[in-house]
């Protein structure tokens, strides 16, 4: 019979079943995140090392203009993926929302209105993302690949094969010129914004703690009173609203649009958000991993760019950098496993055939087998 | 069992009957599309409409059936389009070069290209225990990087491919294109060994309970494996036919096609979290997705109203997927409950 | 019915121990098989039965002990090891693939094969459909097993067994979602093995079914063999004693404490299927705990009294407010706390510190201006881990690094933080070391001195006995006796469980 003293010396590390005990969250995230740092110093270092201007202002102003847009998107994706689904319609609402404030435009509507018009559509289409994943449950990555198709179908009935391109003058300056006092384009400031908000909510209030919570442990988050349902439907509508001001701001950088803008940006921003160390399974993830995330993909492309190497090579980094960024982790336990199997043998450890049983069984059963 | 839930449960659960409704389903609304268009415009029920039909949908279906054995097992191959790419393109390369290459060999190279880039996929979910998603989600850029850097701006035309190998891409047999049946055989064989070979029936219990599977003895690493493999090499062989459709090729052969795979899979009936669904019904799915897109050309439906339909089709499909499992949880389950209180 | 058994029993199992680092689990598992026999294996929740049942199947070693098979002692290297040597579990969760048929899931891995090594169907079909009739059952082969009833998930997973030549079967708690009717099949079923041979280990709570069917009982207390007797040599009442014979410990310190106004009022509860007209109230100060075999439903009742189950009848009035159905919520708001029943996947975020387990429910509370205070967070958490004494290594370190006790008190700090006026408590103490049980208990105590009202919920006699004002017994969804704290004792609890009292609602 078991006697332990109730004011014995705590064990830290009890067993607790077949699991081994993790690092806590943010000690994990934090390693992430400085492996990041070390690979955007790397990015700098090379990037100047090729081209002598290259750390200079106007290197910034072109990095936060080209990725300006698909920074603000995987904002909210990151949240959707801590909970554990993804969201791949981005890019479509991106296009349809340009589209639609084209249109408007082009029929008179004045600019603002048409703006308010594409983000009640970017609204509308993230609810319907809500309502499919969140209420009736479907899964996410097949729903969004739906959605991508139908906004970009949207896109092209509202347009057709025509191509807006006219926009108040003084709006697509924003693709041109600096938010004045600043080196920085308007996509960047507003995406600097975003990010700090972003990263208050995400780290530093109710509303963060249960997203991480629906991701984590879902049933858990629930027997403490969060809606797991409302969570999600939320984030897809933030989502919707988020892509379709990406869509104003890249119609207005780019001085047009037509309905096939943004095609394929989503795998962009997937991977930047899971390069950033948001984990696909959900729970996991810091702003400051997306943003450092989003600034290596955006200096390493300017690098690549300035060095002429063709966007096919780019991929092939990107792609690479992704793969990496799972694999290492995986890798990693696919190690520790291998490790695992080959000192204890293929199965789980033998008990000697015939061990007579000890007086009091209870005290040689105390050395229990605790590495299981 | 009462007389009750036994004739329930036949009813509900005969599982052979369940999934032939699905594709017999697909069926049906493929004929009611086609009919419908044709009432419409005579000219979509003409031999040439047909067979355009066929040719159109074969890369599809056949992609579709490589899908399905990945998505049975819980994965997903979004790798599949830019496989398609970097085959097509490295083959016609390859007749460029080396003009007197027999046809064979260059379906062989394709294959092999794509069975390559499967193993790698394979290797990694499998062994490595990456989430597919991330995995073949990478390996797209990666190829479509590696195809950009070999295509280096040089499209690939007609006059450096052997007629040969065109020919497959228009000929036909007894009215039927060949790709038609290519696509046919690949679908017949793939789904006879998922029938009829344990290692077919081990990957839908890898995707029902990959818990039950493991003890049940299922080598789950292996299956998926090659599961991958075979995706990968089926979207090798449909780029070595995208090369024969088209004749010509460059550095966006196949990109996009990943979506419609996997819209046409899922339309077909191939549930999304594994377990079920059949080749037939991708391929179907495939054929009913390329039927309704030229449906709407003949009808003079503004070919701009495409992708919202398809779009719209394929949520539908996933709602009613979901809502047809409820329905037949919650009619055996009132069954079952309604003879609990005795 | 006594079949007189042969001399070599097919399986024994003599003084097997095992302990999960500080809870010994099994200090006596000692049984012996023989063949063509229905044995019982009965004892209440924490006597050893699972732990013993997991060192069968291969999927435990003892850390001492000795198995023999056929009389030869073997080591199960595992549970392929355990199948092959012919032992099969039935657990209560049958892992069937829901997409396959029935068939199919009976000879996954192993199908049949004809020319070319292609499956066979035909003659799998027709081998599943010869093993049913051997057990006597009519089940089709060829459907689908989604939405198979759990009564013929179970005889698929008794198919599955016999068609790997299983000749020791265990059924764990097997009739405890089942119907009179599919009861009786089972029953049949266990006669047809044992007309082929084969041994059946029958473990369950409920006495009637076990006298009904079984040859031999094996009774364990506490980790221990007590007894084993030939089912009719022995009475209801010996098993009983058996099983809970043991002085009451000192370990729960009882304070009477003043009962005030009522807390909790429900009225009709009802849960289609699962819960029928249940009707009580908990007052300030006292417990009142829900007793029960597994799957009498009292988990159930705190589900939907809490909202996360939707009840289909009945109201449920928290301080004179009537609780709106299925919101936790509004629940919490009206002073409701549960500690769930499954502190893992439940009550803890298992991968989050002591300090966001404790805040999670109180994230409005922590918040100024909607930023959380992490000041307040961090002494939130040190102040009720000093509180209820948790050890841990620092207040950030994952749950998952916590021994069972200290975790039960992190789920506990998480809800006393919100001061509530209800605490739910199912199975406050399951998996948790004596003396971190003993604190439970206590701080259990201090809060109903308080004026806390605690609805309790516990498999564990000796808790109930010892802990509570009075005694809901349920039994099959309904509420079979209430007994108070004067007036009962272990057997009567049992027998209003088990369904022995007389006049108790069957």
């Amino acid at each position: 019979m078991t006697s332990e003293p109730a004011t014995q010396a705590p064990r830290k590390r009890e067993y607790t079943g077949t699991e081994t005990s993790r690092r806590p969250v943010w000690q994990r995230a934090l390693r992430w995140e400085t492996g990041l740092v070390v690979v955007l110093v790397a990015t700098l270092i090379f990037g100047s090392a090729r081209s002598s201007d290259f750390l200079n202002s106007t290197t910034g102003f072109y990095i936060g203009l080209n990725m300006g847009e698909i920074a603000i998107m995987a904002l909210p994706l990151m949240l959707i993926v801590i909970t554990g689904e993804i969201d791949l319609s981005v890019a479509s609402m991106l296009g349809l929302s340009g589209c639609v404030m084209g249109q408007l435009h082009s029929q008179g509507w004045p600019i603002g209105l048409a703006m308010v018009a594409a983000l009640a559509v970017g609204a509308l289409g993230g609810a319907l993302n809500g309502v499919l994943v969140a209420r009736l449950g479907l899964p996410s990555i097949a729903v969004t690949i739906g959605t991508l198709t139908l906004f970009r179908g949207l896109a092209e009935i509202v347009l057709g094969a025509r191509t807006i391109t006219d926009f108040p003058a003084w709006m697509t300056n924003i693709g041109v010129v600096p938010v004045p006092g600043t080196q920085l384009s308007y996509s960047t400031v507003i995406f600097g914004v975003l990010a700090i908000i972003f990263g208050v909510v995400l780290h530093a209030t109710g509303a963060g703690r249960a997203i991480v919570a629906t991701g984590l442990a879902p049933e858990a988050a629930q027997f403490a009173g969060i809606r797991v349902n409302r969570v999600k439907f939320g984030l897809f509508v933030l989502s919707g609203v988020m892509c379709a001001l990406a869509g104003i701001l890249f119609t207005l950088k780019n001085a047009s649009v037509s309905y096939d803008a943004g095609t394929g940006l989503e795998l962009n921003v997937v991977a930047i958000v899971l390069f950033g160390g948001v984990s696909i399974f959900g729970g996991r993830g810091t702003v400051i991993g997306v943003v450092l995330s989003v600034v290596i993909f955006g200096t390493l492309q300017q690098v690549l760019t300035q060095m002429q190497v063709q966007p096919e090579v780019q991929n092939i980094i990107i792609g690479g950098l992704l793969l990496v960024s799972v694999v290492l982790p995986g890798g990693g336990e696919a190690v520790g496993r291998l490790r695992a199997r080959l000192r204890t043998g293929p199965h789980l450890a033998r008990a000697p055939a015939t061990q007579p049983a000890p007086p009091s069984s209870s005290d040689s059963s105390m050395q229990s087998e605790e590495k299981k | 069992m009462t007389a009750a839930t036994s004739a329930l449960s036949t009813r509900f659960a005969r599982g052979g009957a369940l999934l032939r409704a699905r594709e017999v389903g697909i069926g049906v609304v493929l004929l009611l599309v086609f009919g419908v268009t044709t009432l419409h415009n005579h000219n979509f029920a003409t031999a040439n409409s047909v067979q355009q039909l066929l040719s159109g949908a074969a890369l599809i279906a056949m992609l579709g059936v490589g899908e399905t054995l990945v998505i049975v097992t819980r994965n997903v191959d979004l790798s599949v389009g830019s496989i398609v790419g970097l085959s097509a393109y490295v083959v016609g390369d390859l007749f460029k070069d080396h003009p007197g290459t027999p046809v064979i060999l260059g379906f062989v190279v394709g294959i092999g290209i794509g069975a390559v880039i499967g193993a790698i996929n394979g290797f990694v979910t499998a062994a490595l225990r990456v989430p597919s998603l991330v995995v073949t989600l990478a390996m797209l850029y990666i190829v479509r990087g590696i195809d950009g850097l070999i295509v280096n701006g040089v499209i690939i035309t007609s006059s450096n491919i052997p007629n040969a190998f065109i020919a497959i891409g228009f000929r036909t047999i007894a009215g039927i294109p060949w790709l038609a049946i290519i696509a046919f055989a690949v679908v017949v064989i793939v789904a006879y060994a998922m029938r009829s070979f344990r290692s077919g029936r081990d990957l839908y219990a890898i995707g029902s309970n990959p818990e039950a599977a493991a003890l049940a003895g299922v080598p789950v690493a292996r299956r998926v494996f090659s599961a991958f493999v075979i995706s990968g090499s089926l979207a090798g062989l449909a780029g070595a036919l995208f090369l024969a459709l088209h004749a010509e090729v460059d550095v966006t052969g196949g990109t996009g096609y990943e979506l419609l795979v996997v819209a046409a899979v899922v339309v077909g009936g191939v549930a999304i979290f594994g377990g079920s669904g059949t080749v037939a019904g991708a391929a179907l799915g495939a054929l009913l997705l390329n039927t309704i897109n030229q449906a709407l050309v003949a009808s003079r439906v503004s070919a701009f109203w495409n992708e919202a339909i398809a779009g719209a089709l394929l949520l539908l499909a996933i709602a009613f997927d979901r809502w047809l499992s409820l329905r037949v949880a919650r009619g055996l389950r009132s069954a079952e409950g309604a003879h609990r209180d005795l | 019915m006594s079949e007189q058994p042969e001399e070599v029993p097919r399986l024994t199992l003599d003084r097997a121990a095992k302990a999960f680092g500080a809870v010994q689990a099994l200090v006596d598992g000692s049984i012996a098989l023989f063949p063509a026999e229905a044995h019982a294996l009965v004892g209440e929740n924490g006597a050893g039965k699972s732990t013993l049942v997991k060192i069968l199947a291969g999927v435990y070693q003892p850390d001492s002990g000795t198995l023999g098979i056929d009389g030869q002692p073997v080591v199960l290297s595992g549970p392929v090891a355990a199948r092959d040597a012919g032992i099969s579990i039935i657990y209560q969760e049958p892992t069937l693939f829901p997409d396959l048929t029935v068939a199919e899931n009976i000879f996954m891995g192993r199908q049949p094969l004809r020319a070319g090594r292609r499956i066979d169907r035909p003659a799998m079909n027709r081998s599943a459909g010869e093993i049913f009739t051997r057990l006597g059952v009519a089940l089709d082969p060829q459907r689908q097993a989604r939405g198979l009833s759990v009564a013929d998930q179970q005889i698929v997973e008794i198919a599955k067994a016999l068609s790997a030549n299983a000749n020791v079967l265990v059924m764990d708690e097997p009739t405890a979602a089942l119907t009179t009717v599919e009861v009786e099949r089972l029953f049949e079923v266990i006669r047809a093995l044992r007309r082929e041979g084969a041994a059946v280990l029958f473990i369950s709570h409920r006495l009637e079914e076990v006298f009904a069917i079984c040859q031999r009982v094996t009774i364990m207390r506490d980790g221990r063999f007590v007894r084993t007797a030939a089912a009719q040599d022995i009475t209801v009442d010996e098993v009983i004693r058996s099983m809970v014979g043991r002085d009451l410990d000192v370990l729960f310190p009882k304070t009477q404490a003043p009962v005030g106004e009522v807390v909790l009022q429900v009225e009709g509860l009802s849960r289609e299927g699962v819960l029928h007209d249940i009707s009580f109230s908990v007052r300030r100060g006292e417990i009142v705990a829900l007793a029960g075999l597994v799957g009498a439903g009292r988990s159930e009742v705190a589900r939907a009294i809490f909202g996360i189950d939707r009840r289909s009848a009945g109201r449920v009035t928290v301080r004179g407010q009537v609780l709106p159905n299925s919101s936790p919520l509004a629940a919490m708001a009206a002073g409701v706390a549960l500690v769930p029943e499954d502190r893992r996947q439940q009550g803890l975020v298992m991968d989050l510190g002591v300090d966001r387990n404790v805040a999670l429910a109180s994230l409005a509370r922590l918040s100024r201006f909607g930023l959380i205070s992490r000041t307040r967070e961090r002494e939130l958490a040190a102040d009720w881990a000093n509180r209820l004494q948790l050890k841990f290594g620092r207040l950030t370190n994952a749950v998952s690094t916590l021994s069972g006790g200290n975790q039960q008190k992190v789920v506990l700090s998480k809800w006393l933080a919100r001061d509530p006026a209800l605490l739910i408590i199912d199975e406050p103490t399951r998996g948790i070391d004596i003396g971190t049980k003993a604190e439970v208990h206590r701080i259990l105590d201090g809060l109903v001195a308080g004026g806390l009202a605690v609805l309790m919920i516990s498999s564990e006699l000796p808790e109930v006995l010892g802990m509570a004002d009075r005694i809901l017994v349920m039994r099959e969804g309904r509420i079979a006796a209430e007994l108070s704290r004067a007036e009962a004792n272990e057997d009567l609890v049992m027998r209003a469980a088990t369904g022995q009292l007389k006049g108790a609602a069957a």
